[in-house]
């Protein structure tokens, strides 16, 4: 093998094959050198995860590999037995999963687990890999080193979790880590902090890793070298500078304006107000005795598109749920074109709930495996508008021409769909019920950057056809950027602050909007160092 | 179905399937099929098989093909008739639990509690002791008993399709309850219900034989495969063949019913929303 000398893991033409005879990683090579980290970027299904297994000698849910070579700290894996590649495993070479939270065993202290791999392998002794451990949670900067590891996983929180893990997978002093979309789950806030650590620990340990993720701006903040990769093969790679500033091909060309148009800012209020369409005052909400929602007051002009932003148990989904009418607010007036809107569905009639509709962030599960395309978007044409045979088979052939699909697709069923084309699906369906309000729960939240650009194109152009008026409920603020003509930051149950998308993203004056602003990564390789020195200040 | 299709289908499945059709076929056909009657004696009890009587005479001198071919409407038509019975009142019930919970779920639930805290057999036995054990009695019984384990499955089930988003779409849309029971769950809810059909018709042909076997199921002189394994039981004794027939009847029809069951959920168990 004609390795560089100084490369800790050799990849040549790596070839994945799943149990049903698909192709997922096909002529892959790729060298990592002793402290350096290759990005693995693409979207959903390009292979990067399948790679990142293999690099550990190991092929998920029954896949194979059928072809190449994999060379770590000098072992061939693929010609190895299985209690070798085992005995590299966690020593040689760990894994960061996507979710720290499943990865952990919830009736295990963090240290047992954590302690499992240097004791198992005999990499240490317990007093050593106790010491090891305490300064590693010291490097991630976890509350209390000493005493962190006696917690279980349910009393950390999110980001002390993927931290625990890194620590987990660092504590058999591995040469390569394998990092999974290490910080995909995570707040934009948290990130920041988990990405930095993440950083400063693989560079003082001088570890090498791979960073699999589909996010450009994440991965340009710590890898030395890119790969970029689509349907299991390379599109290119190279530098992270040589491939962010002159990208060669197309696809990758593609990817980075998504991210740079996401940064470009949005043209202002494009939409004349017009009457107030939702308006709600003081509203309290909540489940059982505690408020998730606490004074919370805006409105919603016909035509235009309402932001509502903030992170994880800000009570954002909880707003969507409340003027859908899932959740009945506990206190506060909700009016809906200039009436009291009851608060539960069930006492909404049937104009009233024609007039709400709503798009989930998951497409698949939105829609009924066992309906046909043409009997979901039909039936609210049925149901609202009495459309029958021939004039609603035209009504539906006439809404999927609108979003976008041929109209053969009536026939299909949403398992022989793309998520994209599942999620333009939905939109079709609320669409039919001709609503007064759409809300947009996460939309775009499942999909890969292209397809939810696609998705944001067409609620635009839809609007601006249609006039449609949009609550838009997202942790996304790029998608805020280039979308939303007010927004609303929340943060636990309360507007912090609101105003135009323009004016708030240029002059934000609460100061966690300006954590949240500061928070989204931008392409730009120094923006990282960037916001910890405004953080220190 | 396609040639492809039709290929797709394992081994297995085609023995089970073939195990069905014959017994489907002594179902429909079965006395129309019967050289003898069933009542009819022909010759000396537990005469071995011959040419004019393939499978031999049973403790009563009666033709042991004609009587498994009789038996066949008997117990295979009841064991039917009774998951019917308990299918088409435990999923409805079961579902509407599930979609209206609070109240309704709490008073089926408990009623349900309440009868399986007992076992079905000491149920069975003493509800067709008190009311003598006739065709019509027998089935409501054993359908009644079972359909508080189909309501429990179902109302599971529902429960989870219930909470999918797409059946969130449906309520806020202003849906109904039998579109909700009968076009967005049941549709989704129907691979765990089938295979819990072939199971509960298995246990169901099972409990039957086992009820005949005791004297209270099926009543002398009509033929089920049950009574017949306890009326030739003696047999065994002698090394006689007489009780194998009925035995191998019910054994291969419970096995044909597993194979197929098996088959129609291989692959097809796919849960909505596993991948969140």
């Amino acid at each position: 093998m004609s390795a560089p000398r100084d490369s800790v893991l050799a990849i040549r033409d790596l070839r994945v094959v799943a149990p049903n005879g698909a192709v997922l990683v096909d002529g892959i090579s790729l060298d990592l050198p002793r402290g350096e980290i290759l990005g693995l970027i693409g979207e959903s299904g390009a292979g990067k995860s399948t790679i990142g297994l293999a690099a550990m000698g190991y092929g998920r849910g029954g896949c194979r590999i059928a072809g190449g070579r994999i060379e770590l700290a000098g072992t061939e894996l693929t010609a190895s037995s299985r209690p070798v590649r085992e005995a590299m495993r966690g020593a040689r070479i760990a894994y960061v999963a996507q979710s720290a939270a499943a990865a952990f065993d919830p009736a295990m202290r963090l240290d047992r687990q954590i302690l499992e791999t240097p004791l198992q392998h005999g990499l240490m002794s317990a007093a050593e890999a106790r010491d090891w451990m305490v300064e590693l949670f010291r490097a991630l900067q976890l509350p209390d080193p000493e005493g962190f590891g006696r917690r279980y996983p349910h009393q950390v929180s999110g980001g002390q979790l993927q931290r625990a893990m890194m620590a987990m997978a660092m504590s058999g002093k591995p040469d390569v880590l394998v990092l999974d979309e290490p910080t995909t789950a995570l707040d934009v806030t948290t990130q920041v902090e988990v990405l930095a650590l993440l950083r400063d620990t693989i560079r003082r340990y001088g570890t090498s890793a791979l960073y699999i993720t589909h996010d450009l701006a994440v991965v340009a903040q710590l890898a030395d070298r890119l790969m970029v990769l689509r349907h299991g093969r390379e599109v290119e790679s190279g530098t992270t500078a040589e491939v962010l500033e002159s990208p060669r091909e197309d696809y990758t060309r593609r990817l980075v304006a998504e991210r740079r148009e996401s940064l470009a800012p949005a043209a202002g209020v494009r939409h004349d107000a017009g009457e107030t369409v939702l308006d709600l005052r003081n509203v309290d909400a909540g489940y059982g005795g505690s408020l998730v929602l606490q004074d919370v007051s805006l409105s919603v002009r016909r035509g235009e598109t309402l932001a509502v932003v903030g992170e994880s148990g800000s009570g954002k989904s909880t707003l969507a749920r409340l003027v859908a009418g899932l959740l009945p607010p506990a206190r506060g007036v909700v009016d809906f074109r200039g009436r009291p809107l009851p608060g539960s569905y069930r006492d909404r009639d049937l104009a009233g709930l024609k007039s709400i509709q709503m798009i989930y962030q998951l497409p698949d599960v939105a829609l009924n495996p066992r309906q046909t395309v043409g009997e979901a978007i039909g039936r609210p044409l049925a149901f609202y508008r009495g459309l029958r045979g021939a004039a609603r088979r035209e009504e539906v052939a006439r809404l999927l021409a609108l979003i976008g699909l041929p109209g053969d697709f009536a026939d299909r069923l949403p398992g022989a769909l793309s998520g994209g084309q599942n999620q333009r699906v939905c939109i079709a369906r609320a669409l039919a019920a001709e609503p007064d309000l759409l809300i947009c729960d996460e939309v775009t939240s499942a999909l890969d950057p292209l397809i939810a650009e696609d998705i944001l194109r067409l609620l635009r152009r839809l609007q601006d056809e249609l006039g449609m008026t949009y609550l838009f409920i997202t942790h996304d603020l790029s998608v805020v950027r280039r979308l939303a003509d007010r927004t609303v930051v929340m943060q636990k149950g309360r507007i912090v602050e609101e105003g135009p998308t323009a004016t708030l993203f240029e002059t934000p004056r609460a100061a966690y909007t300006r954590t949240l602003l500061d928070s989204v990564p931008e392409l730009r390789r120094d923006w990282l160092d960037g916001v910890l020195a405004r953080r220190v200040r | 179905m396609a040639p492809r299709a039709l290929r797709s289908v394992p081994p297995t499945a085609w023995i089970g399937m073939a195990l069905i059709a014959l017994n489907l076929l002594m179902f429909l056909l079965g006395p129309e099929l019967a050289p003898f009657g069933q009542e009819e004696t022909v010759g000396a009890p537990f005469d071995p098989p011959s040419a004019g009587h393939l499978l031999g005479l049973d403790q009563n001198g009666r033709d042991m093909l004609s009587r498994l071919l009789y038996g066949a409407r008997m117990s295979i038509g009841v064991s039917l008739a009774a998951v019917a019975l308990s299918f088409s009142l435990g999923v409805p019930l079961g579902i509407l639990a599930a979609i209206r919970g609070r109240a309704v779920d709490t008073v089926l639930s408990r009623v349900v509690d309440t009868v399986m805290s007992v076992p079905v057999l000491i149920s069975a036995l003493v509800v067709l002791q008190a009311l003598g054990s006739s065709l019509p009695v027998l089935i409501v019984t054993i359908g009644l008993l079972d359909s508080t384990r189909v309501f429990r499955l179902s109302r599971i089930v529902a429960q989870g399709i219930n909470a999918m988003e797409y059946a969130e779409v449906a309520r806020l849309r202003g849906e109904g309850l039998g579109w909700m029971i009968g076009r967005e769950i049941l549709p989704n809810a129907m691979p765990p219900l089938v295979a819990e059909f072939g199971l509960r018709f298995c246990f169901t042909f099972l409990f039957v034989a086992g009820l005949s076997y005791l004297g209270l199921g099926v009543q002398p002189p009509f033929a089920d495969w049950g009574g017949m394994v306890r009326d030739n039981q003696q047999g065994i004794l002698y090394g006689l063949y007489a009780p194998l027939f009925p035995a191998a009847a019910i054994a291969l029809l419970t096995i044909g019913v597993n194979l197929v069951v098996d088959w129609l959920l291989a692959g097809r168990t796919t849960v909505q929303g596993e991948n969140r």
